[in-house]
């Protein structure tokens, strides 16, 4: 386990809001869904489905992107592309 | 003050009132219903200004108990036996949080069989649930105990969940002369109710996140380490106590009677020390040097001192109202770990589960086996 220093309020009362953006959940990604932008239609099904709201819509070119610091890999976009758009990658770290 | 005969189960309720409490949430159970009944009928009667929330259950009761501590409420409430056992997922939560609060536990034996009479086995089996635990002897000292515990809980340094242990029936249900205290001076004795942090939708914060496992530790390094200090806070209230009311408890932590020199002694809690008592008396005027060590403080264990305690003896005798199955009476593990280098004979004793009585006849048999160097304790059937 990686030693960062921490403040250990007593309690464990985290006192400012908004503290679990600082943790970086895409740490724990194994497989990496890869959007092959040429062939999406935008039907946004991949950023309806993502349980961690990891797809984001880029409101100017309407298309989706990956945000890889909380995608955590669970690949429910691949399986739900209807254009299997989505491709999967092995993680390398 | 005013001398009133009550029972414990009164003068707990009126030591609650007395620390003036903001929140109580209340279930009943036998036999710590007179509390809660007193209570609210304490609120109904405009006696006191507090919210009483009628609960559906215990698990309930310590959650309302735990909420209303974090949003910053003084907060009262008691229980007994299976309800203690409802509670107990969020028993460590409380202490966890360090959220300071005192809870009143009338102690029952818990089923099967049922059994609504006295013994330890509740309170006994939550001790490493992270909250102080105090045993009393008496109605006063149940009074006194919660106004006590109040101060012990909400210091700086301790911030800790606190269980005042008062035997069922042989305490909640005897009428006994007790002092009462006047408002103005446990107004003077307690300090206004303050968190570092609370619960404030102006000022959000996390309480509860998730300890992984870099973290985890550390604040369970922190519990124990505010456990310790306790040790001396507890013995600074008590003096403390002293000086407002003119009554402490032994050292706080532990009680002693008769030890100066004695070469025999019994070590116990709650109401059975009473009888212990009576018997030493009994022993000694015939001559016999025997004496009584009462544990007031389970949690924190008081180690330094019980080595000390029992420097001058030759045997021990240790009496379990509750029963580790499997092992032995938790007390006496926690009596031989304390003083392993003290080379004394420390004898087990199990004795009035399930309210069966502990008497007179039962303690001079047990300081007649420390006299004829018996190395083993046992079951102790009235």
């Amino acid at each position: 386990m990686k030693k960062k220093k921490q403040n250990f309020e007593q309690g464990a009362v985290v006192t400012k809001p908004g503290s679990s953006k600082n943790y970086h959940t895409g740490d724990w990604r194994v497989f990496r869904p890869i959007i092959d932008q040429s062939k999406c239609i935008k039907c946004y099904q991949c950023w309806q489905v993502c349980p961690d709201a990891a797809i984001r819509i880029d409101k100017k070119t309407e298309r989706v992107e990956i945000d890889y610091d909380y995608c955590k890999g669970c690949l429910i976009c691949v399986k739900q592309c209807p254009v299997k758009c989505i491709a999967k990658e092995v993680e390398k770290k | 003050m005013t001398k009133r005969v009550i029972e414990a189960s009164h003068a707990i309720a009126i030591g609650a009132k007395l620390t003036r409490p903001d929140v109580i949430p209340m279930y009943p159970i036998t036999p710590q219903t007179h509390v809660v009944e007193d209570l609210a009928q304490f609120i109904n009667n405009g006696e006191m200004k507090c919210a009483m929330i009628d609960v559906e259950s215990e698990h309930s009761a310590a959650s309302a108990f735990l909420g209303s501590i974090a949003a910053g409420s003084r907060t009262f409430t008691a229980t007994s036996s299976q309800g203690l056992l409802l509670m107990y997922e969020v028993l460590p939560i409380v202490s966890g949080m360090r959220l300071p609060g005192v809870m009143a536990v009338a102690n029952r034996a818990v089923s099967a069989p049922i059994s609504i009479w006295n013994d330890h086995s509740d309170a006994v089996s939550a001790r490493d649930q992270g909250w102080i635990q105090l045993w009393v002897e008496s109605s006063q000292e149940a009074l006194d105990t919660v106004i006590q515990g109040v101060k012990i809980s909400e210091d700086k340094g301790v911030m800790l969940p606190l269980m005042v242990c008062f035997d069922g029936f042989t305490l909640s249900h005897v009428f006994e002369q007790v002092d009462v205290p006047d408002q103005k001076t446990v107004d003077k004795f307690l300090p206004k109710f303050s968190l570092k942090h609370k619960l404030d939708i102006k000022n959000p914060k996390t309480f509860g996140p998730i300890g992984f496992p870099n973290s985890y530790m550390y604040f369970k390094k922190q519990q124990q380490d505010a456990m310790i200090t306790s040790l001396d806070v507890i013995k600074k209230v008590n003096k403390d106590f002293k000086k407002s009311f003119g009554r402490s408890y032994g050292s706080g932590l532990l009680d002693l009677y008769k030890m100066g020199d004695a070469d025999y002694a019994v070590l116990g809690m709650g109401t059975l020390c009473g009888t212990a008592r009576v018997t030493i008396d009994k022993l000694r005027k015939q001559g016999k040097k025997v004496g009584m060590i009462k544990v007031r403080s389970l949690r924190p264990f008081p180690e330094k001192e019980l080595q000390v305690a029992v420097k001058n003896l030759k045997a021990l005798a240790v009496i379990d109202r509750h029963i580790s199955l499997g092992q032995e009476g938790p007390l006496v593990t926690d009596v031989r770990s304390a003083i392993y280098c003290n080379d004394l004979t420390v004898n087990g004793y199990i004795a009035g589960l399930g309210g069966m009585d502990i008497t007179v006849k039962l303690f001079e048999k047990v300081f007649s086996d420390l006299e004829k160097g018996k190395q083993n304790g046992s079951w102790l059937f009235d």
